[in-house]
């Protein structure tokens, strides 16, 4: 039996019309906009005419869509996990498998996007932040393979929890830079790659790893990304026929997120999950949860939801998985919040690892710690539904960087239940 | 309608013949309490004080004022600290002009209106807001006008004719010219490239244009105040504060190092 792939035609998936905004500005609703400093006012003005001007050129997708599929793999499969829906005895779970791309993670559909348009404008040398170092080693990749001089800010505090995505980058040719200001964590690294970037913009990308950040960055991130959604929307109306019931994906700063709810926009039968980290719970301080915990504020460009304290100063975030732990958010989930198309939920750290071994058990399939966050919820959602009903869950990055982590939450446990050190 | 002092400063300096003296602290920095006695003995040298409102992100500053922030909030200063120390400053100076300078989420967070109102309230002439560009005004610009504050706008060496223009259309007060594409503190570019610009927004505009970031030493006050309408001095003058031990040495080093660029502009004059 062929597989239910074959009979697409892979570009044809793709839609690349620009759906819901954001308007000239890059406003979504009240969301959104640039607020930036006046010296990259300009800068980020010719990222978005060259953006609007390669998205409408058929050679940009050509090579694009080239790239996305013979080197990063693409389409991903959408697998029905039939495993874990029957252990689950609901709905029947979907997982659109993005930790199977190039690089581990649905990253590096964006950053082979923006290091296309990067040698569009003739720059050299590129920058990004990263949390996780998921967005860092899918940026240092691109690097690599264009040539391109490659510098990585990163929190000293993640170097710690991430170090073999950090030693990734150092052998694909990246520099990685240590951020110790602030909290040392992701929004300490946006910061400094901002000042990094305001010297030298003339002859320097910044690749932004996710739907945020100041105009064009969230519309540019939402376009790279959308490819997860649409063919997660394809291949769901191939394999059942219909779409799903809701889709679940997790969020920091949303890139995943946007990425595969958007193509369901105008689905309104289809709900839309956006699952937040919930740490040690939500009604202390110690959680991720900027969609539901914080309040409009603006940060690194955008006016969106933050976690801040009562005078607007931006607080410590805190999350099991270092690619969540970030205080803001994108401003399309916000304004996709606000206008009720947007609903939200939360995985603590303690439900994200249980989600982080069920999985694992159920279809030896290990996720990254930030994607267990959206297996809890759509397990938690899919329970209470009907067994012909679907749940879509975006797997958007593999575990296997969080191993560190892991081992030390759970290593004493798993080698009780294995029997110990016998091999 | 603003309250024209800023207007008034320039207009002095312009009779005296020599760029206007504009320095920059943090209030807070080191502790709120220390802050007001350096602000004052920054004040009695400079004809405009900024007051840094501290931020936990500071994304334009370089290490020296993000380190002043951080300082700031660790002393646990609060925007009630910032008003008080800008009250007191304008007790002390009625016709000094004092510029509030910070970055959006404080004002956003405490309300552009609310925020306007006790800034006006404390005396401050104008607002500062690093990352609210004319474009995003939308914002603020019709509260702070209600409320007497001038907007200060940036403008930089990537700023266009159009964005010149847009900046001079929007804002008032003075224009601040960032004279390097970097952060706060690093080093100061050619100066005649400075120079070259600075006459170019000059001539697109009535508003006193100050150039900032980078000048450290009397020299380049001096060389910057033969052209432009003010000269901005930060984290030369922050510096003081981790470089000296003890209040009164601060105080002490701020008071000559302020004299020193006050002189050196003076000596300038044309």
């Amino acid at each position: 039996m062929s597989h239910p792939l074959h009979n697409l035609d892979f570009a044809s998936m793709y839609d690349l019309e620009i759906k819901h905004g954001p308007d000239s500005g890059g406003h979504f609703g009240k969301f959104g906009g640039r607020f930036a400093a006046e010296t990259l006012m300009q800068p980020l003005k010719e990222i978005e005419d060259a953006f609007y001007e390669a998205w409408a050129d058929p050679a940009f997708h050509e090579e694009r869509l080239d790239l996305l599929k013979n080197y990063v793999g693409r389409a991903t499969p959408l697998y029905h996990a039939k495993h874990l829906s029957a252990e689950v005895g609901g709905a029947q779970i979907y997982l659109k498998r993005e930790d199977l791309n190039h690089t581990g993670a649905h990253k590096v559909n964006n950053t082979i996007g923006q290091a296309l348009l990067a040698r569009r404008m003739g720059k050299k040398k590129v920058i990004a932040e990263t949390g996780a170092g998921q967005h860092g080693v899918a940026t240092a990749t691109v690097a690599a393979m264009f040539n391109m001089e490659c510098n990585i800010y990163m929190g000293r505090e993640d170097i710690r929890r991430q170090a073999p995505n950090v030693f990734r980058m150092k052998l694909l040719g990246a520099n990685v830079i240590a951020v110790d200001s602030g909290t040392a964590t992701l929004k300490d690294a946006v910061n400094e790659a901002l000042r990094v970037w305001v010297a030298s913009c003339e002859d320097t990308y910044y690749i932004f790893g996710t739907a945020a950040g100041p105009h064009p960055f969230p519309l540019m991130v939402r376009q790279f990304h959308t490819v997860i959604g649409q063919e997660a929307r394809t291949q769901c109306l191939d394999q059942t026929g219909r779409l799903p019931d809701v889709a679940v994906a997790c969020v920091g700063g949303g890139s995943n997120a946007i990425g595969l709810l958007h193509p369901f926009y105008d689905d309104s039968e289809v709900r839309l999950v956006a699952v937040e980290a919930g740490g040690h719970g939500l009604d202390g301080n110690e959680h991720a949860a900027s969609l539901a915990a914080g309040k409009p504020g603006i940060i690194h460009g955008s006016l969106s939801y933050l976690l801040e304290d009562a005078e607007g100063q931006i607080n410590g975030t805190h999350s099991i998985s270092a690619g969540l732990d970030y205080p803001g958010v994108g401003p399309e989930l916000a304004a996709m919040l606000e206008d009720g198309r947007l609903q939200l939920d939360a995985a603590t750290d303690d439900q994200a690892l249980d989600a982080f071994k069920t999985l694992t058990r159920c279809e030896g399939i290990i996720p990254a710690l930030e994607s267990s966050h959206a297996v809890a919820a759509g397990i938690r959602i899919a329970a209470d539904m009907k067994p012909e009903q679907t749940v879509l869950i975006n797997l958007s990055g593999r575990g296997d960087k969080d191993m560190g982590t892991v081992f030390e939450l759970l290593g004493d446990d798993i080698d009780k239940e294995t029997g110990g050190d016998q091999a | 309608m603003s309250n024209q002092r800023l207007a008034n400063v320039f207009q002095r300096c312009k009779a005296e013949g020599r760029a206007a003296l504009v320095g920059y602290l943090t209030a807070g920095d080191p502790d709120p309490e220390t802050s007001l006695k350096l602000m004052l003995a920054m004040a009695e040298r400079c004809d405009i004080l900024e007051i840094g409102m501290p931020f936990s992100d500071p994304m334009a500053d370089g290490p020296v004022i993000q380190a002043a922030s951080e300082r700031a909030l660790e002393a646990g200063t609060r925007i009630t600290d910032v008003f008080e120390i800008t009250q007191a400053v304008r007790q002390a100076f009625p016709e000094l002009g004092i510029v509030l300078m910070g970055y959006a989420n404080i004002p956003y967070t405490m309300g552009f209106e609310t925020f306007a109102e006790q800034a006006n309230n404390v005396g401050a002439d104008g607002l500062l807001v690093v990352d609210v560009p004319p474009e995003e005004g939308h914002i603020c610009d019709d509260i702070l006008a209600t409320h007497g504050l001038d907007r200060i706008l940036l403008l930089s060496p990537t700023s266009t004719d159009e964005r010149i223009k847009l900046a001079c259309d929007n804002g008032s007060g003075f224009i601040y010219y960032v004279s390097l594409t970097g952060i706060t503190g690093a080093d100061m570019g050619d100066v005649s490239e400075i120079q070259a610009k600075t006459a170019h927004i000059q001539s697109m505009t009535d508003m006193p244009v100050c150039v900032g970031f980078g000048v450290k030493t009397p020299d380049q006050a001096a060389a910057v105040g033969a052209f432009a309408d003010g000269v901005v001095v930060g984290s030369h003058f922050v510096s003081q504060i981790t470089s000296n031990s003890g209040e009164q040495a601060i105080c002490a080093a701020l008071s000559a190092s302020a004299s020193a660029m006050k002189e050196a502009i003076h000596g300038a004059a044309t």
